[in-house]
């Protein structure tokens, strides 16, 4: 258990010192979120659709903890590179215990990610159907982070050098990101976008999140955290695996 | 404390250690020399279960590091070729950060943790994020931190790289200190001969996978009739260069340089 929490507590302690960065990886969502939400916003009111920034900003918060999980996981890349990843391979204490508290600390540092903007967004205008529901969001925050966390530790122990980043980053992030319904309804789609809007974990934590913030269901409940639960599982049991097989 | 016997390890179908064999007692300092690319840090990778054996058998403390990693690992310590501290937290956190991986109780922790940044003249920098270091302090940051857990068997991986002659002389006196005192086997690397002569014990040359020939530097000498040791290595492994193609990790580190980490 020592091995988990130190490793957990290192992953926080280095965001925690790294203000700038902080600031930085929020720069990003703010921009979508009042881009899109005020841009947009006018379109979608005469669609009949209400306001865009009630509707984008679960799926803003839920774009950020993607990223953010992602990153975090494939920090990897970098301690691999400054060498303090064969510091802890090497020590008396399973891999399993090592990619845990790696990916507690990814996952922890998201839901932070995932906090401030939640707070942006309600400092732009945003308001959920009621404050009992931003508890209740947070078990989604929760399962988002731990699935991508999971997935970035997978690709952090199989990717060697930066190019391999960028390729993730473009043909894994990005559509994940874009395919989730984070910014769009999902009903009314082309038959192709809903196959695969229904494929990416991400549309099940968005629709949670929006589910429990503004009372916007397009699945169940229930349906978002069973297909939500199952992916971490098998991302987690997916990534411990991979992580067990690093060779430095 | 470290018996190796008939160790091969294949990449692919380039064989970078070829079938070697050799032992070190207890309380020694063994010398591993050799070219670039000659096999040392393959073997070294091995003895430190981070790389599988494709052949041979090897036994640290009586132990097969292959199937049961873990008790090996708590009885061994090592200094890799590249850093591998972590610059974004101080040398005090990661003392502690090491200890409680080597599952070094509590007290034991910050008393050893004391004893070592004094030993290595770190005690005052304790609580300054190691990416402000100098190479010779991080080196001595990751000695010290390697002696933590009080291991039986030390592995440097030519620890001295980059160096000035100061930090170097200070390191190796350090090192044949804690030998002497803790009875720490160690396992060295080099490409300095002096400090190969100065400290060690027995040196083993190895050259294209094999091992060429071992002894203590007197014997070495002799064998080739020279005056010194580096002699003898050029007399025992030819002039010419050894060009290694970089890999993947060779250009990162490239662009760490760049990121000035």
């Amino acid at each position: 258990m020592g091995a988990i929490y130190i490793l957990w507590l290192r992953e926080l302690k280095r965001y925690v010192r790294s203000r700038v960065q902080v600031v930085a990886s929020l720069g990003q969502p703010c921009l979508y979120l009042l881009a899109l939400g005020f841009g947009l916003g006018p379109v979608f009111q005469q669609a009949g659709r209400g306001s865009y920034l009630q509707f984008v900003a679960p799926g803003i918060i839920g774009m950020t903890v993607l990223f953010s999980s992602i990153f975090s996981g494939m920090a990897m890349l970098w301690d691999r590179q400054f060498g303090f990843l064969k510091e802890t391979l090497v020590a008396p204490v399973s891999r399993l215990q090592i990619m845990a508290g790696r990916t507690l600390g990814a996952a922890t540092v998201a839901m932070i990610q995932g906090t401030l903007i939640l707070i942006i967004c309600l400092i732009a205008g945003f308001r959920p159907h009621s404050w009992l529901a931003i508890p209740v969001a947070f078990i989604f925050i929760l399962m988002i982070a731990i699935v991508f966390s999971a997935l970035g530790t997978a690709f952090g122990s199989v990717l060697k050098d930066m190019q391999g980043f960028q390729i993730i980053m473009n043909f894994l992030v990005l559509p994940i990101f874009f395919l989730s319904g984070a910014l769009y309804p999902l009903t009314n789609l082309p038959k192709v976008m809903t196959v695969l809007t229904h494929i990416d974990p991400l549309t099940y934590g968005v629709d949670g999140l929006r589910g429990t913030l503004i009372g916007h269901w397009q699945f169940t409940p229930a349906l978002d955290l069973a297909v939500l639960s199952a992916i971490a599982l098998v991302f987690l049991c997916g990534g411990a695996w991979l992580f067990s097989k690093i060779e430095a | 404390m470290i018996r190796v016997q008939n160790l091969v390890k294949t990449f692919g179908d380039f064989t970078a250690v070829k079938n070697i064999s050799f032992e070190v007692a207890q309380g020694e300092i063994f010398a591993f020399l050799g070219p670039n690319g000659a096999g040392k840090t393959t073997t070294i990778k091995m003895l430190t279960t981070l790389l599988h054996p494709t052949s041979g058998t090897i036994e640290l403390d009586g132990l097969n590091p292959a199937l049961q990693a873990k008790e090996a690992r708590r009885r061994f310590g090592i200094v890799f070729q590249d850093p591998s501290l972590d610059g974004e937290q101080t040398a005090y956190e990661n003392m502690d950060l090491h200890g409680i991986l080597y599952h070094v109780p509590r007290k034991q922790r910050a008393e050893r943790t004391e004893h070592l940044l004094k030993l290595f003249e770190l005690w005052d920098r304790k609580d300054s994020y190691v990416k402000t270091f100098s190479g010779g302090m991080k080196r001595r940051l990751e000695i010290a931190r390697g002696f933590l857990h009080t291991p039986k068997i030390l592995f440097l991986d030519e620890p001295t790289l980059g160096l000035d002659p100061q930090s170097r002389n200070q390191l190796w006196t350090h090192v044949k200190h804690l030998n002497e005192t803790e009875k720490t086997t160690v396992f060295l690397t080099t490409h300095y001969m002096d400090e190969a002569d100065r400290v060690a014990h027995r040196i083993a040359i190895m050259d294209h996978g094999t091992i060429i020939t071992q002894g203590s530097s007197a014997e070495l000498k002799q064998q080739t009739s020279t005056d010194s040791l580096e002699e003898a290595f050029l007399a025992l492994t030819g002039a010419t260069l050894r060009d290694e193609n970089a890999n993947s990790s060779d250009q990162l580190r490239q662009m760490a340089r760049m990121f000035n980490r």
